[in-house]
């Protein structure tokens, strides 16, 4: 990596927007930045940063409204086709057409390159060498894995042997062991000197990058590469161990210190990180056990300690005070024995059996097509089981439906909202579904706006609103009938590392209150919040236990302290391949 | 334009229209089944029409009267004695309408100079129905009539006799109108909504983006569409005409080449429509709603299809005029129907080519914009 390389991309003070006159949305506002060949930048930020825009103004699909870029010394807009002769472009969802087999996807982007015989053949071969694709030549893309898929979508990408590839959100979606070839690939793409951007919306994969954008509602917050990045919150991270059963309480306390930028739940401990030039607090004040102990800082850390900087810090969410807790039932909220499900052959839910005690939050853990969703629908009463059984609430979803479904609140990822419906029409209209009296409603949409701070946007449409404001609108929504056990699917894919960590402030004071939670996630993170997970892979639990003890069991000599990543990618490997699909 | 990257382009679209079974239903079987449920379905002839004859005198004459009407291909008739049995049988919906000849008739029919009454009653319910209906009594008290005066060679000197000719449709069987412009909607189908979806199945799936990065035009992106849809429904053109030409037995008067031509034209604007909707719409389900209500509906009901344009009020025949399904209708009929008269092909083709041109040009602006 030579660091004085010219730069493959040059962004200058460009301005993007969609829409004219004063409705006109700013999707980039006054960017900057260079792109150095043999490096991967990483593109960071939450959903509506604008990383898919930049991507796309990079790539000439769309034009600046103010500002320049250049592509390789030409012009994006004037020698568009030109530039985009030498330009990968992966778009999400890989861009492959699903009804063509891998060779004919193959072939259709060869032939747009008109890369004759010799030489594609040779591409061909070396790239589904390199991607492991030779196997699968003759089947169907849509009939390929999530993480297949995403290879095949880089393999066309990189068969015209790009000198700038441009990845939007490659990992989404995929599993651990998935993305970690997909970085190994592009890692060797680097090293032979391509320029790589690489769009995310996990914080992780930002610290694996050379170097790093940082997007948040279309600015650019910051640039460079991450190991300085975090390098400028070091000795400012540490770790608190709580005593069993505190860490919600504790972590609420951490939030709310002066001296504290971010505090969040990390497994059994709470991570902190300091304000700059603030002293250590007593962990005992706050709660906890023994000394805190200095951590690596990572890009997370960084992230937020520069966005506590910019905004108002919040005041934590209000606790909603409410007399679900004393409503302790015996024994398990969720019980699960040998769920299974079959759709046709193909068999997506292979005897599940898990419990979830009241007040524990639980995962399940695990990439696209795992079975997750499967086995969060039977446990909802949406769909049968081929076999096994579930309880809810100590109601059996198989003969009790209904009274299994007035206590369960169900939160799907998309939100389900009437977003032409007003914020009030929406609490009405979920309040009236759940068959709640005129003066309980009246009460539970009041406590609805108060505790979520919905008030000020009662009368707005829901769907114009912010991530932000639509998600706690949401959570509200499956809280008004005040259920037992609440669903999460997903709740914080591609929101800002603030929302989610009030999103889970949220959760933690209502498993307080002994509200059972159960969580979907591929979010690596979003796991770290849990009490207890399952690891979901290929339709069967590979594994179960609290995040600490799934990492402590891989802890070797090389790994000293693995992430639930690692884990997970260690636990899949000693599956080995008959759970692959 | 480069010939590898079109040729690659033309195969995959063909590839996935071979994996797509709903582009095949669409582009094969729903011409079959529109056609046949249309041709045989809305027949705006009557045939077979169920009529009653009561028959209060009983006499040689009343039963020849009968005879007439059992004679043609149009009436069904059944025999009635008493008026009051005829009605409840026309309540009931037994029979479309009746005649009444009164116990008096073969009387009246003996004494020259006398009018003879024949009511005629008929359900008036659907008012075209009660028209073509009532009209065909007439026709057939008509030949009732002539029959008995050559009989008895009574032609009286310079009395008038209308003669009838149906020009075009000497029949006037109405599959031979329709089934022409059921070519048009299946045109159209295939043309816009197909197109629309398929485009729009490209956005959402993210593979339209992808294309355009890649060193392909959009001209080329464009054309290798086209081209693939434009074969199709090419094909279903064929399928059409032959079962317009062998199963409705609909006479074909025009010159092959001249309907080819047209319908080429018309394809290219439908096809047009259908790429324009899709930088609309971007996902398949908002395409496929605007594709009915832009062009499937404008061309079942404002084409000239099943409703004659010239019999609408002022303002519908205006809107008629701004949906080009109205002038290939016109072309399809006149070349079925009546031969290539090039007085009524040509103003409507040219039409057609001017929308084609705008059309085509519209879409591509747009759907090199449509990111924005």
């Amino acid at each position: 990596m030579a660091p004085a390389a010219p730069p493959i991309v040059v962004v200058d003070a460009v301005t993007k927007r969609f829409g004219k006159g004063p409705q006109a949305t700013i999707a980039l506002d006054h960017v900057s930045a260079e792109i150095r060949p043999g490096q991967i930048t990483g593109l960071v930020g939450p959903d509506g940063a604008g990383k898919t825009t930049l991507l796309r103004l990079i790539a000439g699909l769309l034009k600046p409204n103010e500002g320049k870029i250049t592509v390789l010394g030409q012009d994006s807009v004037t020698a568009v086709t030109t530039v985009q002769h030498d330009i990968g472009y992966m778009p999400q969802r890989f861009g492959l057409y699903e009804d063509l087999t891998v060779a004919e996807n193959l072939d259709l982007y060869a032939d747009m390159h008109e890369l004759d015989g010799t030489v594609r053949q040779e591409r061909f071969a070396s790239l589904l060498a390199f991607t492991a694709l030779t196997p699968f030549v003759e089947r169907l893309a849509g009939k390929l894995s999530g993480g297949m898929k995403q290879k095949l979508g880089l393999a066309c990408a990189l068969l015209s042997r790009p000198k700038l590839l441009l990845l939007d959100e490659p990992s989404a979606g995929v599993d651990p062991a998935s993305r970690r070839e997909l970085w190994r690939i592009v890692r060797t793409m680097a090293g032979e000197g391509v320029a790589v951007i690489w769009s995310t919306a996990y914080l992780d994969e930002a610290e694996r990058c050379d170097s790093f954008l940082l997007f948040a509602n279309g600015r650019l917050l910051a640039s460079g590469s991450p190991t300085d990045f975090s390098r400028r919150v070091d000795g400012r991270t540490f770790l608190i161990t709580v005593p069993p059963g505190h860490k919600h309480r504790v972590q609420r306390r951490a939030a709310a210190d002066p001296a504290i930028a971010d505090a969040i739940i990390q497994g059994e401990r709470i991570r902190i990180v300091l304000n700059d030039g603030a002293t250590l607090p007593d962990a005992a004040v706050l709660g906890g056990t023994g000394l805190p102990q200095p951590v690596r800082p990572r890009f997370e850390d960084a992230f937020v300690s520069l966005l506590h900087g910019r905004t108002a810090p919040r005041s934590s969410p209000a606790v909603p005070e409410e007399s679900t807790s004393t409503a302790v039932t015996d024994g398990a909220a969720i019980e699960a024995h040998d769920l299974t499900r079959d759709f046709g052959a193909f068999r997506a839910v292979d005897n599940v059996t898990f419990t979830v005690a009241p007040g524990e939050v639980f995962g399940l853990l695990g990439p696209n097509g795992a079975g997750k969703s499967t086995t969060f629908r039977m446990l909802c009463g949406l769909l049968e089981p081929s076999a096994g059984s579930a309880r809810v609430a100590g109601v059996d979803l198989g003969t009790a439906r209904a009274a299994a479904r007035e206590r369960i609140g169900y939160m799907s990822q998309r939100f389900s909202l009437y977003g032409e419906l007003s914020v009030r029409d929406n609490l009405d209209f979920f309040s009236g579904v759940y068959g709640l009296s005129s003066t309980r409603r009246r009460q539970r949409i009041d406590w609805a706006l108060e505790s979520f701070e919905l008030g000020p946007v009662a009368r707005q449409t829901s769907g114009s609103l912010p991530l932000g404001f639509k998600q706690r609108l949401a959570l509200s929504c499956a809280l008004l009938h005040e259920p037992r056990v609440l669903f999460l699917d997903e709740p914080t894919s591609g929101v800002d590392p603030l929302m989610r960590r009030e999103f889970w402030a949220r959760i933690g004071a209502l498993a307080e209150q002994r509200v059972t939670v159960l969580v979907t996630s591929h979010f690596m993170d979003e796991a770290e919040y849990c009490d207890r997970l399952a690891i979901v892979y290929g339709g069967r639990m590979i594994a179960m236990g609290s995040p600490d003890d799934l990492k402590r069991r891989f802890v070797s000599d090389t790994l000293p302290d693995p992430t639930l990543e690692d884990a997970f990618v260690a636990l899949i490997e000693t599956q080995g391949t008959k759970a692959a699909p | 334009m480069r010939r590898t990257r079109l040729l690659g382009l033309l195969r995959k679209e063909f590839l996935q229209i071979i994996r797509d079974p709903s582009s095949i239903a669409i582009a094969l079987v729903m011409p079959i089944v529109l056609l046949v449920l249309i041709g045989y379905g809305v027949s705006l002839d009557a045939r077979g029409v169920t009529f009653g004859v009561v028959d209060e005198s009983r006499s040689v004459e009343s039963a020849g009267f009968f005879e007439a009407f059992a004679t043609t291909p149009y009436f069904k008739p059944t025999d009635f004695v008493d008026s009051r049995q005829a009605e409840a049988a026309l309540m009931r919906g037994d029979i479309m309408g009746f005649a009444v000849l009164r116990s008096n008739f073969s009387r009246e029919l003996a004494s020259p100079g006398h009018a003879v009454r024949i009511a005629i009653v008929v359900n008036g319910v659907d008012a075209n129905n009660a028209r073509i209906v009532s009209g065909y009594a007439q026709g057939a008290v008509a030949v009732w009539a002539n029959g008995r005066r050559a009989e008895r060679a009574l032609v009286a000197p310079g009395a008038v006799t209308l003669e009838n000719r149906y020009w075009f449709n000497p029949e006037i069987r109405s599959t031979n109108f329709i089934v022409p412009g059921l070519i048009a909607l299946i045109m159209t189908m295939i043309g816009a909504l197909l197109t629309a979806l398929v485009v729009a199945r490209e956005w959402e799936r993210g593979t339209m983006e992808a294309m355009m990065v890649s060193p392909a035009s959009m001209a080329e992106i464009i054309v290798g569409k086209l081209a693939a849809y434009f074969v199709l429904g090419m094909g279903s053109l064929a399928v059409s005409m032959g079962l317009a030409i062998f199963l409705f037995q609909v006479p074909f008067r025009g010159s092959p080449a001249a309907l080819i031509g047209i319908s080429a034209v018309f394809l290219v604007v439908a096809l047009a429509m259908g790429l324009l909707i899709s930088t609309v719409a971007r996902n398949q389900f908002v395409a496929a709603q605007l594709a009915f209500l832009v062009t499937f509906m404008p061309a079942l009901i404002l084409s000239g299809l099943l409703f004659d344009i010239e019999s609408t009020p002022v303002w519908v025949r205006a809107i008629t005029f701004i949906f080009p399904a109205r002038y290939y209708v016109s072309c399809l009929q006149t070349l079925f129907l009546a031969g290539t008269v090039h007085e009524i092909l040509l103003p409507n083709v040219l039409i057609l080519a001017v929308f084609a041109a705008v059309l085509l040009a519209a879409a591509i602006a747009r759907t090199r914009r449509s990111l924005e």
